[in-house]
């Protein structure tokens, strides 16, 4: 390999970018392992550790510059770099909706859940384990697994939607509830979020292999485009 | 040759199936490649792979070389330049070039321009002809006091605009440059990468270079020339294309292992 030294550099990035998934992951994990425990001293813990994924994004960012400035990337090095550059940032804001969550438990100071928590972990779960395999999918420059991943947010969608129902029943039964319920339903309104994101990372992977910019299909885009045929 | 109206031909130069022999040494094989008008086109490759070789049968400059040959053709504006009839002398006023170490002539910086006009035969102002030229290589106003000095006491980057200058004096369409900064440091380098995005409105531009930075910079398409074949291996060009997908996402592997400098 002609280019030894920047080929360890480009497997640092790569790695770093796991680094900081897995943290976001973590974040995700814990932070509804908080909630579902009213545990408010680990949710403020988890508040803080936000910045850890801040410093690690930005230093990140900084190596990519570095490189970019130094190396002088092409064709496909380029295409890699670049999309490190958006999928930390991806990665970043997920990292968001974990200290959105610890948020919500701070702020909901001594007033119970309004039920245990069943649906709210298994999105959270689902989310992360669709996020761990799109990121092994970036690594290992897996196609078929990062066009094939993003049809799985319907599951999270779903169990969104099982959730809005349920809390609504609630409200239903007895309006006092109002506002214990939209507080879980703000933390499942996080988590949709979260999952989402995970078909950008998809996008960019098959982005660095084939060098086509595309969008990956979801439900709502057929939905949509279902819609104006019939009109 | 015919006379300089072409405005129709998107075109300026074509090469059909052309091979170039050192001798029975077949250097150069099979390229087939059009050179749009007023765009940069960027000839790259690793060392010996043939480029200058193929830079130099665009205007017959092959030929001062003995034993050079082609097969196939190299057409301009739908003429054959190396037909029996055309006079090379008049294919490289019509593709001018610019060579990789600055060569003013030991005249003053004024007669560099003048002396070349005179030569083929320009019998207007020649104050005029001189001060546009030096404009349009964008070197007028750093030679403006001093035309009557030597050309050769210019700097290496200056001189090498010089040098453009005098070829664009004589109204070339085209304008071949075979590694013009390679001798120049950054900041000349970069006037004269500058300068070709002037430059081609005007003409169209080839250009030989080692700096795929400068191809990518400076180009609107780029050729991608290599070794190929079984025994004695020739270049020939094995992409071409615009040259941001050329450096974003060529199609061909060894394209990739070149630009992302991978190859060896």
């Amino acid at each position: 390999m002609v280019r030894k030294t920047f080929e360890s550099e480009i497997q640092q990035v790569k790695d770093d970018v796991l680094i900081l998934g897995s943290m976001v992951e973590k974040a995700l994990l814990d932070s509804v392992e908080a909630l579902k425990k009213r545990d408010i001293k680990a949710a403020e813990k988890l508040f803080l550790e936000d910045r850890e994924i801040n410093k690690k994004r930005f230093e990140i960012e900084n190596h990519l510059m570095v490189l970019i400035a130094t190396q002088q990337p092409m064709a496909h090095d380029l295409r890699l770099l670049a999309s490190c550059m958006e999928i930390i940032s991806e990665l970043e804001r997920m990292g968001d909706y974990a200290k959105g969550i610890s948020n919500i438990n701070i702020r909901m100071g001594d007033i119970p859940l309004l039920k245990p928590l069943i649906d709210v972990p298994r999105m959270a779960q689902k989310g992360v384990d669709m996020l761990h395999r799109s990121l092994t999918a970036f690594v290992n420059e897996d196609v078929e697994t990062a066009q094939s991943l993003p049809v799985e947010d319907d599951e999270v969608d779903a169990l969104y939607n099982q959730i809005y129902r349920e809390l609504m029943t609630f409200v239903i039964a007895d309006p006092k509830t109002i506002e214990r319920a939209n507080w879980l339903l703000w933390v499942a309104h996080n988590l949709e979020r979260f999952a989402d994101r995970v078909t950008n990372i998809c996008e960019r992977t098959v982005f660095i292999v084939t060098g086509e910019m595309t969008e990956i299909k979801s439900t709502d885009d057929e939905f949509w485009e279902q819609r104006k045929h019939e009109e | 040759m015919t006379a300089n109206n072409h405005s129709d031909h998107q075109y300026v130069m074509e090469t059909h199936d052309l091979d170039i022999y050192y001798g029975s040494f077949k250097a150069v094989t099979d390229v087939n490649m059009k050179v749009e008008r007023n765009k940069v086109t960027a000839i790259i490759g690793p060392s010996g792979c043939g480029k200058s070789t193929l830079l130099r049968a665009f205007n017959r400059m092959n030929e001062l070389y003995a034993g050079t040959s082609i097969k196939g053709q190299v057409m301009f504006y739908g003429e054959d330049i190396y037909a029996r009839d055309v006079d090379p002398v008049e294919v490289r006023y019509r593709i001018g070039m610019v060579f990789q170490k600055p060569n003013p002539f030991p005249k003053s910086i004024y007669e560099n321009i003048a002396w070349t006009a005179r030569i083929h035969g320009y019998k207007g102002k020649m104050d005029e002809l001189v001060e546009g030229a030096l404009k349009q290589a964008a070197l007028w106003d750093e030679v403006k006091d001093k035309l009557h000095q030597s050309g050769l006491s210019l700097s290496g980057g200056q001189q090498q605009r010089l040098c453009i200058a005098r070829a664009i004096s004589i109204k070339p369409e085209v304008i071949l440059m075979d590694e013009p900064a390679s001798a120049l440091d950054p900041i000349a380098t970069l006037k004269i990468e500058e300068l070709m995005q002037e430059l081609k409105k005007q003409y169209t531009i080839v250009i030989v270079t080692h700096n795929m930075q400068q191809a990518a910079r400076a180009s609107d398409y780029t050729a991608m020339m290599m070794l190929s074949g079984e025994g004695e291996r020739s270049g020939t060009v094995i992409e071409f294309d615009v040259t941001n997908r050329i450096f974003t996402n060529p199609k061909d592997k060894r394209t990739e292992d070149y630009v992302t400098g991978r190859f060896g």
